[in-house]
């Protein structure tokens, strides 16, 4: 039996990525919660292991192997809680992202009311939508019956009908569904998500609830406009790990270690970002984004309020043709400061795809990679952005509202040849606005700090405070219209006793300030010509306090959206110069 | 450090699963003989159905239909027979527009799964049928030289190996195909002409293995009714060596190709086998192993993509490459003698 997290010291958090598998160690030194170390292996969920156990084990070894801490007993079994001798740990946290996206079919009702609300449902998890089934779908129930057969779903999501309101459509469109899986065998029928009108409820349950897994939760839309989607989250995140146990080996070992608590990954990013929205200036959100093996991640939250999509077609793993479903080549190579034939980059894609884990090793390629994130980034914003609360989106729907802080998350970030290259990526990718401090998630701890920030909140706090996270720097992007070469910002820094540095920055320059990391400064910004920096509107100024990041204080005036050159030879050139004044 | 294994093998013991994703029926025995196009189980996996509003039919209410049912769930009907009725003085009634099988009836409906083609697995390889499944399919067994593609198009057949590359770096034309090679697996080089692909169909081949193939092709690939293998990726990518050498070797022998796609999820992969006798009992093929000295590897990536060679030392700790990425690393003797430094994520053993 685990202890609560809220008594215990030690704490081991496990992640079972799609490609790497992550063994944390926190504990209490001092009288305050670290990150002691972590231990890393391939995943093992695959052929020809088909059980997630080995990686853990070898994690778990090298993690020992580290710390000098004996974690597993002499029966092969993790120690828990911890023993009087320093054995073992007082409890564990689990997340996972291993496995192909559940396959999901939506029911709904209307295609831009329920649907839509069951799409932005599905897209807080790792799945990937095979079909969907609606009043204006011409199909004939035996056709949809066929379809759903055909395509075999993870999940049907039954969404439609305010509470009180549309009910006999609603279950005349889960007939196709309840005959489906009537049809299959026991062992392979898919779950149910019921999150509609909830005066349908008893009856649903009864028909449904015997026909194969059946989820309740509540309705996704239970008035005209508003959007209730935690709940049913929540259920969600219940039928993924479900789903995991079931068909991946060693998962359910993993869970039993959690007391039950096994998160999808993005779910846990998701929580971390929340907590920290509740932590930080409730004026602004914070932003997460995490660019994984498995799917793109983009959190953000609102003074508490998560908005959060999970787009598996978008990680930069096996599912990495899925950027080009939804964009061109042409949208990744105009990110590349180096001339790469497109069949190359087109070749890289493939190839990248039948081996997932492996490394750029070369210049080309390592920038290819990072023009795939790029726009792994820019794709991710453009399809989360729409949930973002409208007061925040002053600007439009293609520019960010103002965030504080960032938090960036994957490989491809923390494994970045220098900080500069890092910034750069998050700068092109995000196109953050106003004043943003960029924290790097070096050691991949978010989301295990998710997972336990829920019961144990000081914990979470501590190690954010801590130097586990890197503090890439202060970027402040003004937003305005003007011409290249315009002045758009005054900028005063004053390092406490010390003298002033005054920078006038022109549109279109990036621009690079030295602060050391650490060293508080105070920042005078004066906007010009009707710049915008997040200081209470057009023009307005004002004073920040910041800390020294790794790169000190970065001014990115390329104006929002960035514009990039249509001639390549020059917007090499102008990329170019970029990484230059970024110090990539 | 765990490793990926890949496996260019002359003389192995091979066993593989054929499993259904629906229970079915297994149609081969235990100790039966296979070649790699026979069908050794079958099943219904996208059954088409018919919805039947017997209320309407009928012209009655759903309560009232639901009495002059004639059929139950689980019932054959051929096309014709009545399922419903006679009602009325004009004694009308329901008939079945197609054959099938009763799946629901009742709330005056009937559900008929139609009569339709199964799915039928074939076995992918050929060899010995050393177990059974129940109702889910078989495991078979042969001997022989096993080597692994990275990409396949979904086919599965079987022929006589005509090899066309002259060496490793080849490339092939549609005009180095004719009517000699009708009905052949052929062993080309790199493909980057869709001409190639069509110009095979309408030979047509029985089956093309090749080193390397332009991504451009994918459609088209996915359209041949022939099996097609990719053993390295794609791009220009020439044959390692020891794929070669294997395949070469091998001319005029009758081959297996199971161009499944790479499932890495099932641990199923395309591949190309070889029956050959065997004296003894060959052993199985290694599938998991750890990265050590003296192993020989093929480098997954640029700049040495798809060149073999033997690790001669794996560095401790992380190590950062040309790059600026850290990771760990090991040196790479290539077969000419150069000695590379590779992150240990872009190889995979080659056993």
């Amino acid at each position: 039996m685990t202890t609560s997290l809220i008594d215990a010291d030690s704490l081991l958090a496990i992640d079972i990525g799609s490609v790497t598998t992550r063994a944390f160690l926190f504990d209490v030194v001092d009288g305050r919660y670290r990150f002691l170390a972590s231990g890393t292996a391939p995943t093992t969920a695959y052929a020809p292991y088909h059980d997630v156990g080995e990686g853990i084990r070898i994690a778990l070894d090298r993690l020992q192997t580290i710390t000098g801490k004996t974690l597993v007993g002499a029966d092969e079994r993790l120690i828990i809680p911890s023993t009087p001798d320093g054995s073992g740990v007082d409890t564990v946290a689990a997340t996972i992202s291993a496995g192909p996206p559940l396959k999901v079919v939506l029911v709904g009702l209307l295609e831009e009311v329920s649907l839509e609300s069951a799409r932005k449902l599905a897209a807080t998890t790792y799945t990937r939508v095979v079909d969907q089934i609606s009043l204006n779908d011409r199909r004939k129930t035996e056709s949809r019956v066929d379809a759903i057969l055909r395509l075999r779903p993870d999940l049907v999501l039954v969404t439609g009908g305010t509470d009180g309101g549309a009910s006999q459509s609603v279950l005349k469109l889960m007939e196709s569904v309840g005959l489906a899986n009537y049809w299959l065998p026991d062992r392979n029928r898919f779950e149910v998500l019921f999150a509609g009108n909830q005066e349908l409820e008893e009856e649903v349950r009864a028909t449904f609830g015997r026909l194969g897994p059946f989820h309740i939760a509540p309705n996704l839309q239970p008035e005209l406009g508003v959007n209730q989607h935690e709940a049913a989250q929540v259920r969600l995140a219940d039928i993924y790990r479900n789903a995991r146990n079931r068909q991946i080996t060693g998962v359910r070992e993993v869970d039993n270690w959690a007391g039950g608590g096994l998160l999808p990954t993005a779910t846990s990013f998701g929580r971390a970002i929340r907590f920290l929205s509740k932590v930080y200036d409730s004026s602004k959100g914070v932003l997460g984004v995490d660019i994984g093996a498995s799917a793109t991640t983009l959190a953000a939250a609102f003074s508490g309020r998560l908005v959060q999509g999970v787009y598996p077609h978008l990680g930069l793993g096996q599912g990495i043709i899925g950027i080009m479903q939804h964009g061109s080549l042409g949208e990744v190579m105009q990110w590349l400061h180096l001339d790469i034939p497109a069949d190359y980059v087109r070749h890289y894609l493939y190839n990248k795809t039948l081996y997932p884990g492996s490394l750029p090793d070369t210049p080309e390629d390592l920038a290819i990679e990072q023009a795939l994130a790029r726009q792994a980034m820019r794709i991710a914003v453009r399809n989360t952005s729409d949930g973002f609360p409208g007061s925040m989106m002053r600007y439009g729907s293609r520019t960010l509202p103002w965030f504080e802080p960032i938090v960036a998350s994957g490989s491809v970030l923390t494994r970045a040849p220098n900080f500069g290259q890092a910034v750069l990526l998050l700068l092109d990718g995000l196109q953050p606005t106003g004043i943003s401090t960029l924290i790097l998630d070096q050691n991949h701890l978010s989301a295990a700090l998710g997972v336990s920030a829920a019961v144990n909140p000081l914990m979470a706090v501590q190690i954010l405070e801590s130097n586990t996270y890197q503090n890439l720097g202060t970027v402040i992007s003004p937003i305005g219209d003007a011409r290249p070469g315009t002045p758009i910002l005054r900028l005063r820094m004053q390092i406490d006793g010390s003298n002033e540095t005054s920078v006038d920055i022109k549109q279109g320059i990036v621009h690079v300030l030295e602060l050391p990391l650490g060293q508080a400064a105070q920042l005078t910004l004066t906007p010009l010509n009707r710049y915008d920096v997040g200081m209470g509107g057009p023009g307005r100024g004002g004073r920040v306090r910041v800390k020294g990041g790794a790169l000190g204080i970065i001014i990115d005036g390329r104006g929002r959206p960035i514009q990039l050159p249509d001639d390549p030879i020059r917007r090499r050139e102008l990329i170019s110069k970029w990484r230059w004044t970024l110090g990539c | 450090m765990l490793a990926q294994v890949t496996h260019f093998l002359p003389i192995t013991t091979i066993r593989r699963e054929r499993v259904l994703p629906l229970p079915g029926r297994v149609l081969v025995r235990k100790g039966q003989k296979v070649s790699a196009s026979d069908i050794v189980a079958e099943a219904r996996v996208n059954p088409e159905h018919l919805l039947l509003d017997i209320a309407r039919g009928l012209g009655l209410s759903e309560e009232k239909a639901d009495r002059h049912i004639q059929c139950k769930a689980g019932m054959q009907v051929a096309q014709g027979d009545v399922l419903a009725g006679p009602v009325g003085w004009t004694n009308r009634v329901v008939r079945s527009p197609r054959s099938g099988r009763i799946t629901l009836a009742g709330d005056g409906k009937i559900l008929i799964e139609l009569d339709t083609a199964p799915f039928e697995l074939k076995s992918g390889l050929p060899g010995t049928v050393i177990e059974l499944f129940e109702n889910r399919g078989v495991m078979i067994e042969t001997t022989g030289a096993l080597i692994q593609g990275v990409w396949g198009n979904g086919g599965i057949d079987y022929g006589l190996l005509f090899v066309l590359a002259i060496n490793p770096d080849d490339v092939l034309t549609p005009d180095r195909l004719d009517v000699s090679m009708r009905g052949s697996l052929v062993l080309g080089g790199y493909c980057g002409d869709v001409e190639v692909l069509r110009a095979a169909d309408s030979l047509p081949l029985r089956g093309l293995i090749l080193a390397s193939m332009d991504a451009s092709l994918l459609p088209e690939a996915f359209r041949m009714r022939f099996p097609i293998i990719v053993i390295e990726g794609f791009g220009r990518i020439p044959f390692n060596t020891t794929a070669f050498k294997l395949l070469t070797t091998n001319e005029r022998r009758e081959v297996a190709l199971n161009a499944e796609q790479w499932d890495r999820y099932q641990g199923r992969r395309p591949e190309v086998i070889i029956p050959l006798p065997s004296a003894g009992d060959p052993p199985l093929p290694v599938e998991t192993d750890f990265f050590d000295k003296e192993q020989q590897v093929r480098i997954l990536r640029a700049p040495h993509q798809g060149k073999i060679g033997m690790l001669t030392e794996i560095r401790p700790g992380l190590t950062r490459s040309k790059t600026g990425v850290q990771a760990r690393v090991g040196i790479v003797q290539l077969d000419g003698g150069e000695e590379v430094l590779v992150p240990l994520v872009n190889c995979e053993i080659l056993e």
